[in-house]
């Protein structure tokens, strides 16, 4: 067995065992990123001399006694939205090309303290605004399972890392369903906890209301430490919630036994692929098997999550993207008349083609006149969306379903026709909407080999119960037959 | 016929609060420091900062709502409003537009024409935006951030106001409150207090109101009467002649005492308000509140009256004292060490007043401590030292806040009551102005007055003049 193929866990253990080292893990990752990385371009930066830094410092550590977290010593990868000190964060655009943040996200300090080492920073939509990759300046990350599709979006570029061993685990983002969407695509688990779990600070915001960090791993257990190492209570987050358990190695039990979960009539009507419906169904089938009580119910409201999201996820980033100016940091237009100019210039050479399509959708949807019309409606059908969920959780511990209506698209399908792309986004953003955590469980694969995701859904700061279902799927499924 | 119009004024005042810290971050507010020391990821908008709220910014708000009377808004929000200027480092400024933490006060003004009550609309919180360098030499603009997330309330009043009198009056009453809170320095010139004036005309009896213009730039209760007459007069000037009245913003020249136009309000900018998705709801509970009002200070119309009932001063006195707290506490204070009230009433109407015009300075900014007036007061009452002797270490107190005690005795002020040393100087002063003493001896009973004057000046004021007045008088008779 390669290093490579160790789960994050089981490269920790035999690292603190003194099996290998963090350096050697480091080498073989930058060994892969070698073979690679011309091909699927996970990166947009992996510097080779400075993680050896990284794993000789972490390596003197766990020597030391100083780090026994059972992530220590593993070559860890993170979205290139999280601010990460003295290390480029480009968000996958030209605005930000050269942008070098004087500080780290929470969750990226976290993530050192648990004695994970950073390799870099991978590839995403622009903004995170896609579900392909394909809107990065950096150019697109290709599906480790077949090169000629996309790995998802818009943490593309984190699982794709994961599935190919360029990385052992990595950090991602979810706001519409950018984690959970990628890890269905390329086959890895993806884990998107509740709104308020981990800390925004250091994540450039895309849709503030909506955007919560989360896990990209090639197991269960590796996600649930991972996001136990990550997620904290942080002063500098207005709504990141004290209150919320955060020990999710915890439920990382073989035990779904009276466990409730609903399937969602809604999420398996027209649209969606026959092959993921199989999947996914073989999946709900297992878990009954497992010992779940697994029915069907109407869950309602889902036509209106597309429309809401894109409305409210718009908006927000219209104003978040608004600091993107060319005056303080990144990319600034040359020879401008004047300030005017500058902005215009700068803002219009600065941000792609979709960045942009949503900027504008956004401004319009708070322009005076139009925002009781659209924005304010949006958030009363959110509001309504969590009473649905609400609703179905006082019936069941769990919502299962797809991630996705189909396997991954094929390079240049997605950004010729962006409504179907929205579309494609039905069963992960209303999860969004709600504030719930979700997670994505690799359940098969289609006809061309490409992977099918399983998604279950929790109640808010339900995470244990998720990741208890999850783990027993995991174990059980090669137990069934499809 | 211009005195058939009425003039109809609002007005809304930013006041700075005087927190330590930023509104949304922890970098200080302190005034002056090298451009951009005090700044962090936060307050120069940095991608991924974040804000969190300073409790102390919503305690003020809600304090200043309370003391204007208005109901305070349990379940708050802020909002963004959008617009670019380099001077916004988010280029959205933070403010509070569809749920203002304070609502539907009042705050009762009197002028000449007597008492009357000026609605308050709204108060919101807001953060203050940097400050931009334009440099001739280089052709360039430089940002300062350091002002980037200051705190402010904006204070918008009804349009209940008409004339600049009343506009003053408005103003003096809000400073008075907010200086009473510690809640802000107020100070219109280093810009803690900035109002912007609302204005329109009408003709007399009319109830629907004029078209009004917004003027800005007015940096002094000067500049703001000029300014409400000014505009008062353009106003009336353009409908006199049957043009209208443009809605527009305005700003003061102070200099050349007219206006200009900046900006018409018919193209004004949308600023696409929505809620700020980072900062939760600011949530006051029947706790907090109660906290807020238990330390609501004692303000000075209960003060006045209070003040009229427990000590035996002039209500000219008691006037004074209370315009600002730190005046009045400093009385009571002082008061209760020593006792003497009309004393204390003298020195902080006289002396202290005094030092502060000359030094241009407020009653907040006085350092010297109530038991060291007290400690002086009973140096001048035991005659341990002279009244002239007693405004020099007053002022020096005044500085330094030195224990005058102590400093009388390291200077060996003390009054000398020392027969010998006394005749010593007396003979002295004889000696030297045998003239004075010629035509005392010959009648002249002024000259004696002169004579005293003398001694006083040889013993450096730390005589006693009646116990000089009549040792001369035994010498010489």
């Amino acid at each position: 067995m390669s290093i490579l193929d160790c789960t994050a866990l089981e490269l920790a253990r035999k690292i603190k065992a003194g099996q290998y080292t963090a350096i050697e893990a480091m080498e073989a990752v930058f060994e892969r990123i070698g073979e690679k990385e011309e091909e699927y371009h996970c990166y947009i930066t992996a510097d080779k001399k400075s993680a050896l830094e990284r794993a000789a410092g972490v390596q003197k550590k766990i020597e030391a006694g100083e780090l026994r977290g059972p992530l220590a010593g593993v070559p860890a990868a993170v979205k290139d939205n999280l601010c990460t000190k003295g290390m480029l964060t480009s968000c996958a655009s030209k605005m930000l090309w050269n942008f070098v943040p004087s500080y780290s996200a929470t969750a990226v300090e976290n993530l050192e303290r648990a004695g994970a080492v950073m390799i870099g920073k991978t590839n995403m939509d622009e903004f995170a605004m896609g579900s392909t990759t394909e809107t990065s300046c950096h150019g697109v990350t290709r599906n480790p399972a077949d090169p000629e599709h996309v790995p998802g979006g818009s943490s593309g570029g984190s699982a794709a890392a994961v599935a190919l061993s360029e990385c052992f685990m990595a950090l991602g983002s979810d706001t519409g369903g950018s984690i959970r969407q990628p890890a269905s695509h390329c086959g890895v688990v993806g884990l998107k906890p509740t709104y308020g779990t981990v800390s925004r600070y250091g994540l450039v915001a895309y849709a503030s209301s909506l955007d919560q960090i989360g896990t990209l791993t090639k197991d269960v257990a590796d996600g649930a430490c991972l996001l136990e190492a990550v997620a904290s209570y942080d002063q500098k987050d207005s709504t990141s919630v004290p209150e919320a358990a955060r020990d999710f190695s915890e439920a990382l039990r073989e035990d779904v036994t009276g466990m409730r979960i609903g399937i969602p009539k809604d999420y398996f009507g027209e649209g969606l692929d026959q092959d993921v419906r199989c999947a996914v169904l073989a999946a709900a089938e297992t878990l009954k098997k497992a010992g779940a009580a697994v029915e069907e119910f109407d869950l309602g409201m889902v036509q209106y999550a597309v429309p809401a999201y894109y409305t409210i996820a718009t908006a927000e980033a219209s104003s978040n993207l608004e600091r993107f100016d060319g005056i303080k940091y990144g990319y600034r237009a040359e020879k401008v008349k004047d300030l005017h100019d500058m902005y215009k210039r700068t803002r219009s050479e600065g941000f792609g083609a979709e960045v942009k399509r949503r900027i504008m959708l956004g401004s319009f949807v708070l322009s005076s006149g139009y925002y009781d019309a659209y924005y304010l409606k949006a958030l009363r059908t959110k509001a309504l969306i969590k009473r649905a969920f609400d609703q179905a959780f006082e019936k069941y511990d769990l919502i299962l379903g797809p991630v996705a209506p189909s396997t991954a698209p094929k390079l240049g399908e997605s950004l010729s026709d962006p409504l179907k792309m929205y579309l494609g986004d039905i069963y992960t953003i209303a999860v969004n909407l709600a504030g719930l955590p979700g997670i994505s469980v690799p359940c098969g694969k289609d006809k061309s080999g490409l992977p099918i995701g399983l998604q279950l859904i929790g109640d808010c700061f339900a995470e244990k119960k998720l990741i208890r279902a999850a783990y027993t799927y995991e174990k059980r499924k090669g137990l069934v037959a499809p | 016929m211009r005195g058939d119009y009425e003039t109809v004024i609002g007005l809304e005042v930013h006041v700075e609060l005087a927190t330590k810290t930023k509104i949304f971050c922890g970098c200080s507010t302190a005034f002056g420091g090298e451009p951009n020391s005090h700044t962090c990821p936060v307050c120069t908008g940095m991608p991924g900062a974040l804000p969190v709220l300073n409790r102390q910014v919503l305690e003020y708000a809600v304090a200043v709502g309370l003391a204007t009377g208005c109901e305070i808004t349990r379940d708050s929000k802020f909002d963004r409003k959008n617009y670019f200027y380099p001077d916004n480092p988010q280029n959205y400024q933070i403010s509070q537009l569809y749920l203002p933490i304070c609502r539907n006060g009042k705050v009762e003004i009197e002028t000449g024409s007597g008492k009357k009550f000026v609605g308050i609309h709204e108060i919101h919180m807001e953060e203050d935006a940097g400050k931009l360098i334009h440099d001739e030499r280089f052709q360039c603009s430089l940002v300062d951030h350091n002002r980037s997330g200051v705190p402010l309330i904006e204070i918008v009043s009804e349009p209940d106001m008409r004339s600049a009198e009343e506009v003053i009056a408005y103003l003096e009453k809000l400073r008075m409150l907010i200086r009473y809170l510690g809640a802000s320095d107020c100070k219109l010139q280093e810009g803690s207090m900035r109002a912007d004036v609302n204005l329109s005309v009408r003709e007399a009896g009319k109830e629907e109101l004029g078209t009004r213009t917004e003027m800005k730039n007015l940096n002094s209760f000067r500049a703001i009467i000029h300014a409400v007459e000014n505009e008062r007069e353009r106003q009336i000037g353009l409908l006199a002649e049957g043009n209208s009245v443009v809605s527009e913003t305005r700003r003061w020249d102070e200099n050349k005492g007219c206006s200009y136009a900046m900006r018409s309000k018919e193209d004004a900018r949308d600023y696409r308000y929505f809620p700020d998705p980072d900062l939760m709801p600011v949530h006051v509970s029947e706790e907090m509140l109660g906290e807020i009002l238990a330390k609501q200070p004692e303000f000075r119309t209960e003060k006045i009256e209070r003040f009229k009932r427990e000590y035996d001063i002039p209500e000219y006195d008691i006037d004074i004292i209370t315009e600002s707290k730190q005046m009045a506490d400093l009385f009571e204070e002082t008061a209760a060490l020593g006792g003497q009230p009309k004393k204390v009433s003298n020195w902080l109407m006289g002396e202290t007043l005094r030092l502060l015009k000359e030094r241009n300075m407020d009653a907040e900014d006085i350092r010297f401590s109530p038991g060291h007036l007290a400690a002086l007061l009973s140096l001048v009452e035991s005659k341990a030292i002279t009244g002239s002797v007693a405004k020099e270490v007053f002022e020096k107190m005044f500085e330094e806040d030195v224990d005058p005690e102590v400093y009388v005795e390291e200077r060996g002020l003390k009054t000398v009551y020392d027969e010998g040393r006394l005749r010593e100087a007396v003979e002295k002063v004889l000696e030297e102005n045998p003239r004075s003493a010629a035509d005392y001896k010959g009648g002249k009973q002024r000259a004696i007055g002169f004579l005293v004057g003398q001694t006083m000046k040889a013993m450096k004021g730390k005589a006693d003049p009646e116990q000089v007045n009549r040792m001369l008088r035994e010498m010489l008779g």
